[in-house]
């Protein structure tokens, strides 16, 4: 490698990532704010027939937000911090870039024929994991060329350490690549039946009881290695450049590291509570999830003593108002979900509005609140100009904050009054209420519910709006910032 | 002793094991800190000067060879 004085970093690859998070998130998110309105107004399921119904759009939701919106937010950010902090640019290993770039394709292409395929109903039926076999197949592609570009920069480094954010990008790598092929395991049956039902169709491998339980080992990791793990990768590379505070302690991150794997893989049986799984297997995804509550915190924590000295920074920055309220909700869904995985809470709170409440305050609060910071404070090396409008982000963290708040206090009371009035019986073991009696009753929540997305779903669009302008109109910067991104 | 007990055995001293292990890691953090065999600490600089003609925290020898060849 020669040693070139005017070499920077290439971004071009961060920079297509960025668009397709914009998009994914208004996509999915506009959906969800269909469905949450769906749900207190049943007419709006007659809206553009058989595709306009809840069960139609569900999928669609979850999985626009989680592999369209999230994961392109986390390419967008490791193909932008990874280069950094291992010091070579991108641009200094052209096939890298060019399969980087071939990868990105490769990703659109799926995406597309996820949301085709979802929305014309074709589904493997297993909860995240509905895209068919063809795509799978797609996604394996994928996936194997981020695993090769991630460690052809290791192998280039010019930095013999890995940053903490790295190995949980490694992580991410190591444990989607395993559970998503023992979870995606699954029989295509035009070829094995004798030429029945259609080619794209396919059957688990697995069956019953263990069908289950392989499902919610990927469902519940798909949470850590999706939702979690990269997120931090982020918040130990964003919060520190951006308030210019070096990580807490350093110690702190690589025990977190090695707490949060170890514990994480056996959480996943809390998905199956008072079901026909083994009652010792249950018991164990309940001590591993209140165990989970440490390293979590153990990351939280240091990400918040990280700002010590510096609080006025939240005061004045945006950016720092996303992150450090970030890992504020990702310490409460970390404390929550322990509390709903003791298994008598789990009787309660099961099937009830409270789970959807727990993985919104996580999501909304932690994901896509990390995902807005780090874009932004990308945008302004990537384009090399100031960020369009710091009113129009301030204006933003607080009606998402609101939105947020709303969705999952309402979700708090409708949760568990549903799951009382379930279980309320008179005094000869009658059940008091029936299912139409709970509906009523959580009918002003879901209404709730719905403003509190469509108050999120409003920060995206003012987001969207500020990523662009900043892409197009923001003032020009001589420099590349070093810590604080200007705003305007 | 039935199959039950012994789970219950296995599964207290698995999990003895697994907190000295924990407790271990810490001392062996602190520890190589101490002696001064590795600054745990700095490498959380590695974020903040992450800029192609900022120093490395640590040059990577591959890296450094690869130069005196040139
Ligand atoms: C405007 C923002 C959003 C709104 C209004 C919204 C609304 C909804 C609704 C109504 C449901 C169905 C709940 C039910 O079946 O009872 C749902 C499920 C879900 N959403 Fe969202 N959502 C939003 C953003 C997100 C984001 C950003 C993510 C992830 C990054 C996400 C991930 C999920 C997941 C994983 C589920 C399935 C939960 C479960 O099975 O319990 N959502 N969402």
């Amino acid at each position: 490698m020669q040693s070139n004085t005017a070499l920077e970093y290439d971004y071009s690859v961060a920079k297509l990532y960025m668009w397709t998070t914009v998009i994914f998130g208004i996509v999915g998110m506009t959906i969800g704010v269909l469905i949450a309105a769906q749900l207190a107004f049943p007419e709006l399921n007659y809206l553009m027939g058989e595709y306009g119904t809840f069960s139609r759009l569900r999928p669609l939701h979850t999985n626009v937000v989680i592999y369209g919106f999230t994961l392109s937010g986390i390419m967008a950010s490791f193909y932008y911090s990874a280069p950094r902090v291992l010091k070579v640019s991108m641009g200094e290993l052209p096939l890298i870039n060019a399969l980087a770039k071939f990868q990105f394709v490769a990703y659109l292409v799926a995406a597309t024929g996820m949301v085709i395929s979802l929305g014309m109903g074709i589904t493997a039926n297993k909860e995240y994991a509905q895209m068919e076999w063809p795509l799978d197949v797609l996604i394996v592609v994928y996936w194997v060329i981020w695993g090769i570009n991630m460690f052809a920069l290791i192998g280039a480094r010019r930095e013999k350490a890995l940053y903490i954010s790295l190995w949980y990008y490694i992580a991410c790598f190591l444990g989607v690549a395993m559970l998503y092929l023992f979870n995606n395991m699954e029989v295509p049956t035009l070829f094995f039946s004798g030429g029945l039902g259609a080619w794209y169709h396919s059957v688990s491998m697995y069956a019953g009881t263990n069908d289950a339980l392989v499902q919610w080992w990927w469902g519940h990791n798909a949470v850590a290695f999706v939702f979690t793990v990269p997120i931090i990768a982020l918040i130990y590379y964003f919060l520190p450049k951006e308030s210019g505070q070096a990580v807490y302690s350093y110690k702190l991150s690589l025990l977190s590291f090695w707490g949060l794997m170890f514990v994480y893989l056996w959480a996943g049986g809390h998905h199956l509570l008072w079901s026909t799984v083994p009652d010792w297997m249950q018991t164990m995804g309940s001590i591993f999830s209140v165990v989970l509550i440490l390293p979590s915190w153990g990351s939280a924590i240091n990400m918040l003593l990280t700002m010590k000295g510096e609080w006025n920074q939240l005061t004045e920055n945006p950016l720092i108002k996303f992150m450090v309220l970030a890992s504020t909700f990702y310490m409460l869904s970390t404390l929550e979900g322990p509390i709903q995985a003791v298994k008598s809470v789990n009787a309660i709170a099961h099937f009830t509005d409270w789970i959807p409440g727990h993985v919104h305050d996580g999501v909304l609060g932690w994901v896509a609140f990390m995902i807005f910071a780090a874009l932004m404070h990308m945008s302004t090396r990537v384009f090399k100009r100031e960020i369009y409008s710091k009113s129009l982000l301030e204006a933003q963290f607080w009606i998402q904050t609101t939105g947020v708040v709303l969705y999952f206090t309402s979700m708090w009371i409708a949760g568990i009054t549903q799951g009382m009035m379930w279980r309320a019986v008179d005094e000869y073991g009658n059940l008091m209420y029936s299912f139409i009696d709970t509906v009523t009753v959580l009918h002003p929540y879901y209404t709730i519910r719905a403003i509190g997305g469509l108050l999120f779903l409003i920060g995206v669009f003012m987001f969207a709006y500020n990523l662009y302008k900043t892409a197009t109109a923001g003032r020009k910067l001589e420099n590349e910032p070093q810590f604080r991104s200007p705003m305007a | 002793m039935s199959l039950t007990e012994m789970q219950g055995y296995a599964f207290f001293f698995f999990t003895i094991f697994l907190v000295v292990i924990l407790y271990g890691y810490i001392l062996h953090l602190y520890k190589s800190e101490k002696d001064g065999v590795r600054d745990y600490e700095k490498y959380g600089k590695m974020a903040l000067d992450d800029e192609l003609t900022d120093k490395p925290i640590e040059e990577n020898p591959k890296e450094t060879n690869e130069k005196k060849e040139k």
